[in-house]
């Protein structure tokens, strides 16, 4: 019984990864960059619940779709003015503004919001006992799941079956070629820093829901290990972000249910070395054949 | 006198930049410790000396793996972290035995350098087969996985030599280590390192900065160095005239590894309280920045970008809570203005002679 209540944490876990992964993924696949400001706008997207709910007063799940807009609204605003004029750029050039972008946010809700950490309360309260009490589940582990396991399947139908989806598949492929079939290819990169901000705001809910704390630097880690996801399941991939996020959510619970509590963060990043090492390209990921 | 001239005129280019660069770090060097001399220098500048050293030492070192070897690395202040607290434990176990302060130094330096190239081989031997994103990932994992596991150690030491303990659980203290009652312990699993004394000086920062300079600048220029620069330039093409991949990349990987361990054991022994959180991703990226801001594969950018973007933070002090808010800032629109096409042709219409390096760069 004990294991399963692991087993159900780090799933939840796991779902919250998953649904930052995804939008790393999203725009790794499209733009080619490593966003690491993905993050810090989970962060933001916490604080705008948080102040929607307290100091507004509005209900939860109006606070949560402010998040959205808002984190939406940001994302777009970022890639216009950080990393457009850096389209042609050499990679680590966009690396380095990605993490200047990151410190800006994160220094900018230092400001705002000052560091000290706030109590964040679950978007939903209360729990369900299973076993006749032996389990217990709190709902928003349950929410988290389904909100997961919805974002997972909408994507995948977007992105398949959607115009914007095939013009994101052709631009991730090859800008020029879709650029030449008439796709706008600035409008598709736009579209996909719109969705994935607007997933990492409701991830930014859902991580602050299941951690009940929230501070300027609440995003690094999380951002930092759903990357690692991203990579473990074989990054441009959406079922492999699914999949990475959910194990490494699983493996990081049960190795500070079971080993130790300091060194979760070693085993589950030691796991993802051994998968590169095996598998160079990730879990779900194809590996492409080098032209000479 | 025209004779030495000539002799100087057909120097090869990249050997006046490399004494270029000697001379700018000993002239830096003189006029700083003048300064420092007759009391120019405020107290808060004087001690950002060492650890702009360090971070001097540490973005060359990271040069030669971003930038000569082309390969992107997001661990190396886990080398830093490794060489900090082997150094710290070599200089606080050889006390009594080598009571000279700069010997001592040096003897930390190098078993820091000897530690974290161990570590650089262990790593580097599987990892290197793996490219771009997928390496920087595993690199910013084995620095996570350095900092977790040394947070873990108790190190302490008494005459009958060092006690170890590996405390995963964290239910062990100092008391475990059974250590004599003449015993210290040194390090102390999540307080990190107290009690340490601190021997750095700036004229051994000095000495590290010009030893990291010649084992970069002469790997760059020798032939091994031209493998290397082969490998970042066209991997096939190398590999199809006979170079030997795996060995010209550890090559590069543990010098860097090396190199980054002695800063980091300096940087350990400037301090008398340190713990491994210090060495943490931030600090890995703040590295990087240096090397990006200064130029990849130029050393001497690499120097001012280390001094500039340590010194800014700390100059910015006034403007306090937002000092750092203004360090992104800037730092966004130095890669906006840098890679801006207007703002490139603009010097090269400056400096015609720069102009087919700047090409080349391309």
């Amino acid at each position: 019984m004990e294991f399963l209540s692991y087993l159900i944490s780090g799933i939840s876990l796991g779902s919250v990864y998953a649904i930052i992964a995804l939008g790393y993924t999203m725009v790794y696949g499209i733009a080619k960059m490593l966003n690491f400001a993905h993050g810090d706008i989970i962060m933001i997207g916490g604080y705008v619940s948080f102040c929607a709910m307290f100091y507004l007063g509005l209900p939860n799940i109006v606070a949560v779709l402010l998040a959205v807009i808002v984190c939406t609204v940001l994302g777009v605003v970022i890639e216009r003015l950080a990393y457009k004029p850096l389209r042609s750029a050499p990679s680590l050039a966009v690396l380095i503004t990605a993490i200047g972008v990151s410190y800006f946010l994160q220094n900018s809700a230092l400001l705002i919001w000052k560091a000290a950490a706030r109590v964040y309360p679950p978007v939903v309260e209360g729990s369900m006992q299973l076993f006749g009490g032996k389990l217990t589940v709190s709902y928003v582990s349950l929410l988290t799941i389904a909100a997961c396991v919805v974002i997972m399947i909408g994507l995948t139908t977007f992105v398949n079956k959607s115009k914007m989806g095939k013009a994101m598949r052709a631009c991730s492929e090859d800008k020029a070629a879709a650029q030449l079939m008439g796709i706008n290819v600035n409008a598709t990169i736009s579209a996909t820093f719109a969705i994935g901000s607007a997933l990492a705001a409701i991830a930014g809910v859902l991580l602050c829901s299941f951690n009940t704390s929230l501070m300027p630097t609440t995003g690094s880690m999380p951002g930092i290990k759903a990357f690692t996801a991203a990579v473990f399941g074989g990054i441009g991939s959406i079922p492999g972000a699914f999949l990475g996020g959910l194990l490494l959510g699983i493996i990081e619970a049960m190795a500070k249910a079971y080993i130790s509590t300091n060194l979760a963060n070693s085993i589950v990043f030691a796991v993802l070395i051994v998968v590169l090492l095996v598998k160079p390209a990730g879990l779900l990921g194809k590996s492409v054949t080098e032209k000479v | 006198m025209t004779q030495k001239m000539n002799k100087f005129n057909s120097l090869k280019k990249t050997t006046k930049v490399d004494f270029a660069t000697y001379l700018g770090v000993i002239v830096v060097f003189i006029i700083t410790t003048i300064l420092q001399n007759n009391g120019s220098l405020k107290r808060s500048a004087i001690g950002l000396l060492v650890p702009i050293c360090c971070y001097m030492s540490m973005a060359v070192s990271l040069n030669l793996t971003v930038g000569i070897l082309g390969e992107l690395s997001l661990g190396h202040a886990g080398f830093m972290s490794v060489g900090a607290f082997s150094g710290i434990v070599a200089s606080q176990s050889l006390m009594g035995a080598i009571p000279n302060a700069p010997v001592r130094l040096a003897i930390s330096m190098v078993v820091g350098a000897i530690f974290a190239a161990i570590v650089g081989l262990l790593i580097g031997t599987p990892v290197l087969r793996l490219q771009g994103d997928y390496l920087a990932i595993v690199t910013l994992a084995f620095g996570e996985i350095i900092k977790e596991l040394i947070n873990c150690l108790i190190i302490g030491y008494d005459e009958n030599g060092l006690h170890f303990i590996f405390n995963p659980a964290g239910n062990k203290t100092v008391d475990d280590l059974g250590l004599s009652a003449s015993g210290t312990a040194i390090i102390k699993g999540a307080q990190g390192a107290t009690g340490t004394a601190t021997i750095a000086t700036f004229t051994a920062g000095f000495i590290l900065v010009m030893i990291t300079l010649i084992v970069v600048l002469n790997l760059t220029r020798s032939r091994a160095g031209r493998a290397i620069m082969a490998i970042r330039d066209n991997r096939i093409a190398a590999q199809a005239i006979g170079l030997n991949l795996t060995k010209y990349k550890l090559m590069a990987f543990v010098t860097s590894a090396a190199l980054a361990g002695a800063a980091g054991a300096l940087y350990g022994l400037n301090y008398s309280s340190l713990q491994a959180t210090k060495f943490n991703f931030n600090l890995s990226i703040l590295i990087l920045v240096f090397v990006v801001l200064g130029g990849l594969g130029n050393i001497w950018g690499s120097l001012i970008a280390a001094a500039a973007l340590t010194i800014l933070p700390e100059a910015l002090r006034q403007f306090a809570d937002f000092r750092m808010l203004i360090y992104a800032i800037v730092l966004i629109f130095v890669m906006l203005a840098t890679n801006n096409p207007q703002v490139k042709a603009f010097f090269q219409k400056l400096l015609p002679h720069h102009r087919a390096s700047a090409e080349k760069e391309d």
